[in-house]
């Protein structure tokens, strides 16, 4: 999560317009991607961002989008810059940021102790109808941050943003 | 000559990554359920991803651009163990590779976490965590059916035993492995084989299946140095074809 500080409050309003591209209910820095975001030497802007997952293909995008933004908002003296510094875990996303998701259909993943096991891919509260009477049908979903459910009480398939 | 023995390390996990992740690929679109299908497709991707992410310290240590790396050398500049190079066969046979593969993947970013090489160790932390959920999927199905039907049992059984000596050629020792270890930027392949064999077991003590680590195996060595099986060539011919009809695919 992104501490405000110093920085002017615009640009973190400029900055909350960027959208994932796959779940666009949700922004980059409710995501958690934006890392931090601090003005530097000469007021130059300069944004840190960490992929959700290693093999994210959309992070080349993310950061062109972030870039984007800043230019058509009059910044020319930027830099977005890339980095594993500070890893992106889901303990990252905002509580805007779990409203958002839920928004999209999808379940916000539950808050991360150090132990990935089993049964936090189980029971998960469906996003449709609440029901905890849910069943895992594979970790992995359509994109790598996602697990698949089942949910027995509405007979629906959903999806969760996986703790990570 | 520090920087030789962390090439020869990140060359062979990345190139393990690049090709294990290339077969599991190829389940896409003929896994033996849906979910199994988006299973294999996704951790494809991530292994990918490792790879690339492999080749980019490699780079800042000098060597070729990534994409350079991974599709134009030939089969005997790659230092992929020989089992990762296999055709997927049947799913018993990619479910224990998996399972096999994952395991030590898991040990081994784990033991990198505090490497002395640092961009390592901030990658290695990383990639534990998308590595839990793979190890969670080969334990699962390793679980699930080898406790299910006795047709299933002893297919697995017959693909642990062909696979084992392969998964022995994982840890083949580099020639580099005292510097690797005493510089601190890695643990050794015979700890970490040590440490595999034991999450090993406790997953196959948990079944019907049995496997007896003592016994006297052949370990399927040559890959670290370049000496791979017919399959290989193909599959890199394969992979760089794709790149060249269409440059903008991305991985
Ligand atoms: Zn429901």
């Amino acid at each position: 999560m992104v501490d405000p500080g110093t920085i002017d409050p615009k640009i973190l309003d400029i900055l909350q317009e960027v959208k994932d591209p796959e779940i666009p209910t949700i922004s980059l820095l409710d995501l958690g991607v934006i890392t931090e975001v601090r003005i530097g030497e000469n007021e130059q802007v300069r944004v840190e961002m960490t992929p959700t997952f290693v093999g994210c293909p959309a992070m080349d995008y993310m950061k062109r989008d972030v870039e984007n933004k800043l230019e058509q908002n009059g910044y020319s003296d930027f830099e977005v810059n890339v980095s594993l510094e500070k890893p992106w875990t889901t303990n990252n996303i905002t509580e805007r940021g779990k409203k958002a998701l839920k928004e999209h259909g999808l379940a916000p993943p539950p808050h991360l102790e150090k132990i990935v096991d089993i049964d936090i891919l189980e029971n998960v509260k469906c996003p449709y109808c609440e029901s905890d009477n849910t069943e895992l049908q594979t970790p992995f979903g359509p994109t790598l941050c996602r697990s698949m459910h089942f949910c027995h009480s509405c007979k629906q398939a959903f999806e969760q943003f996986k703790p990570l | 000559m520090e920087n030789q023995a962390a090439k020869e390390l990140l060359y062979k996990m990345a190139d393990d990554a690049l090709i294990i992740g290339h077969r599991n690929s190829e389940w896409t679109g003929i896994g033996p359920m849906l979910e199994e299908d988006i299973s294999f497709s996704s951790m494809a991707q991530d292994k990918i991803g490792h790879s690339w992410a492999l080749f980019k310290i490699l780079n800042k240590l000098g060597e070729n651009e990534p994409d350079i790396v991974a599709f134009t050398r030939n089969a005997e500049q790659f230092h992929n163990c020989q089992m990762v190079e296999f055709p997927i066969g049947e799913y018993n046979f990619s479910l224990v590779r998996h399972f096999f593969f994952d395991l030590a993947e898991y040990h081994r970013y784990e033991m990198l976490e505090d490497s002395s090489l640092g961009d390592l160790a901030q990658l290695a932390r990383k990639i534990k965590g998308e590595i839990k959920y793979h190890v969670l999927h080969a334990k699962t199905w390793m679980k699930n059916l080898g406790n299910s039907t006795e047709e299933a049992v002893s297919r697995l059984q017959g693909s642990l035993n062909e696979l084992y000596p392969m998964a022995l050629g994982m840890f083949e020792p580099s020639p580099f492995e005292d510097q690797i270890v005493s510089d601190g930027i890695f643990g050794g392949e015979s700890e970490l084989m040590s440490k595999w064999r034991s999450s090993v077991m406790e997953i196959i003590d948990q079944t019907q299946l049995e496997l007896n680590i003592d016994g006297d195996w052949n370990p399927l060595y040559g890959g670290r140095s370049g000496v791979h099986t017919e399959h290989l060539q193909p599959l890199l011919d394969e992979m760089s074809e794709v790149v060249r009809t269409d440059p903008a695919a991305e991985w």
